[in-house]
């Protein structure tokens, strides 16, 4: 099997046992990457660094101190911060855009002595469900059934594509909306999106700061619990980042569910939903339930306004974060004209930099926080997110364990055709995936059958917030009981 | 809540972003359809319910109120445009 392939936990054994080294491993990716342009994944890549952390990783693994993420070649979302690496959330207005710092996770993963192997396309600003957005052009999904280009799915579309295509082992990606759990759905990999607080937003390009949260796009679970164990960390520069112990979360998945109580939304059975994603529900209902969990049918009432709540919370607070992007301090600067002023100069500097998605987005922002406005939307949208955290509170009151629900309405779409679509159409794809981020919940997304064309399906499960190991624990059961191991055919 | 032209050209100035003239009728009605699908949020009874300020029930932390970083103004202006003699460069602001 070539190196590349390797999920993280094998190479680790490998990489214990002198069977492999880092070297090795790190040069099998920046092999495949530079055989995958066509997929237009990594945006800037970056094989000195990662030949010299390899090396160094090697030398660590040597001596007896090795981490279990040590060695391990990753791709970077673009949205994290890398000290002296062009890090621009796939955004124009960022071009040139070197740090002089490194975000917390991705200085959590260096310090485990993980290697980057460069940065990830995805869409602008995370702003995006199908990864057009991006100022570098869309990704394209390993997966192929037919003549059309697909898409992995966004905002992490170039995270998902690159650990669908074993271009690395894992990615960092994060998650607002859904932008973990759709690409990995359409990808066929796992993606989890921790609770709120349990990993660290500093260096993490701000989107709608309240929901942002950054996860780990793997192989497999058990590379998952891996991997978020070595992202998550207290940080004294994220205000949010909560000071609460981190477990050992692979030594959970211990594959035991047996008397769990698993909760299926009845507000989830979506009208016109494809029969392929209902059928996948219910194989996941009965091989949860033939591990020995209890199924209980429950209710969530407000999901049907998470959506456009959400769609009034995250442009109101990307209106407000993405304000920094004047021309002033970094990225692009429109050239003036003669007697055209400061206020000229951020005008012109935003209609050039920003793409329309985050144009549009930063004026609805604009727009509901505005004199007038602001308690008919935002303050309502805020309201209702109260009750939608309220109705997941109290189902877990009940006793309820995990929910399971699909993770996308329907497999990946070909690329260019949501072009003429509403984008209110376009962000139905959050539909199963918003609440969470909305009640601060871990989510994660598990690859669980193709559909009749032969694309990847996925299933999530949401769980208690802080219980990511049962979360992880129960993914694994389900991962385990669906078998999924579908690749890609390689064609690029 | 339908946007007029007028609203939409106020909107994209309060937002900092020069929007042509000849597209503001395209971006009146685009944020009047996303403002529609809003909407739905009316049939929601929110009657008592405080909005949610934090994800989990915490304090913010504090610290003491003390210098713990700085020092490096070559570090922050080395991705501007524009900066000279230590400081960021804009065009004439005051008269």
């Amino acid at each position: 099997m070539s190196l590349n392939k390797l999920t993280i936990s094998a190479a680790r054994d490998a990489l214990a046992k002198g069977d492999l080294t880092s070297v090795e491993l790190t040069e099998a990716c920046l092999g495949e990457i530079e055989g995958a342009g066509a997929l237009n994944a990594f945006v800037h890549k970056t094989p000195e660094i990662a030949l010299e952390q390899a090396k160094a990783a090697d030398a660590r693994i040597k001596s007896g101190d090795a981490p279990a993420m040590c060695g391990i070649p990753l791709g970077i979302k673009d949205l994290f911060a890398t000290k002296g690496v062009a890090t621009q959330a796939a955004s124009h207005i960022l071009e040139g855009f070197k740090p002089e710092y490194e975000s917390t996770v991705t200085q959590n993963l260096w310090d485990a002595g993980a290697v980057m192997l460069g940065k990830l396309n995805m869409d602008e600003f995370a702003m995006g469900s199908s990864n057009e957005s991006a100022c570098y052009g869309p990704v394209v999904n390993p997966w192929k059934v037919d003549d059309r280009q697909l898409t992995p799915g966004g905002s992490s579309g170039g995270s998902a594509a690159a650990v669908a295509a074993d271009l690395c082992l894992a990615a960092t990606g994060t998650d607002t909306g859904g932008s973990i759990r759709q690409p990995a759905a359409f990808t066929g990999i796992v993606g989890i999106k921790p609770t709120y607080g349990r990993v660290s937003r500093w260096g993490v390009v701000a989107f709608a700061s309240s929901l942002d949260q950054a996860g780990p796009m793997t192989k497999s679970v058990r590379d998952a619990a891996i991997m978020l164990g070595t992202m998550c960390s207290h940080d004294p520069k994220d205000s949010t980042s909560t000071e609460i112990a981190v477990p050992d979360f692979e030594a959970m998945l211990t594959g035991d569910i047996r008397g769990k109580k698993i909760g299926i939304p009845k507000e989830y059975r979506l009208e016109g939903m494809p029969a392929e994603i209902e059928k996948l529900w219910e194989n996941g209902i009965a091989m949860l339930k033939d591990a020995g969990a209890e199924i209980v049918d429950i209710s969530l009432p407000q999901t049907k306004y998470a959506l456009p709540a959400y769609y009034v919370v995250a442009p109101a607070e990307a209106s407000s974060n993405l304000a920094r992007y004047d021309g002033v301090r970094y990225g692009h600067r429109a050239k003036l004209a003669a007697g055209e002023g400061i206020t000229d100069m951020y005008e012109k500097t935003r209609a050039e930099g920003f793409g329309a998605e985050v144009q549009r987005r930063v004026m609805i922002g604009t727009y509901v926080l505005s004199a007038g406005f602001y308690d008919a939307y935002y303050n309502r949208a805020r309201k209702v997110r109260a009750l939608i955290k309220r109705d997941f509170e109290q189902v877990f009151a009940q006793g309820i364990d995990a929910i399971l629900t699909p993770a996308t309405p329907s497999s990946a779409f070909g690329l260019g055709e949501m072009a003429d679509a509403d984008p209110v159409a376009m962000y139905l794809n959050d539909v199963f995936t918003v609440t969470v981020n909305l009640a601060g919940l871990p989510g994660i997304s598990v690859p669980c059958g193709l559909d009749a064309k032969g694309l990847p399906l996925g299933l999530q499960l949401i769980g208690r917030p802080w219980e990511e190991g049962e979360l992880l624990n129960h993914a694994y059961v389900l991962e385990q009981a669906a078998g999924f191991a579908a690749k890609p055919k390689k064609w690029w | 809540m339908s946007i007029d032209i007028d609203t939409a050209r106020k909107v994209a100035h309060l937002a900092r972003i020069r929007v042509p003239e000849d597209h503001l009728p395209a971006l009146a009605s685009e944020l009047s359809n996303i403002l529609t699908f809003m909407e739905q949020l009316n049939e929601v009874d929110v009657e008592g319910v405080e909005p949610m300020t934090s994800v989990t029930p915490m304090r913010l932390k504090r610290r003491e109120d003390v210098v713990t970083d700085g020092g490096y103004p070559e570090k922050i202006l080395k991705n501007a445009p524009d900066a000279r003699e230590g400081f960021f460069a804009v065009p004439k602001v005051v008269e």
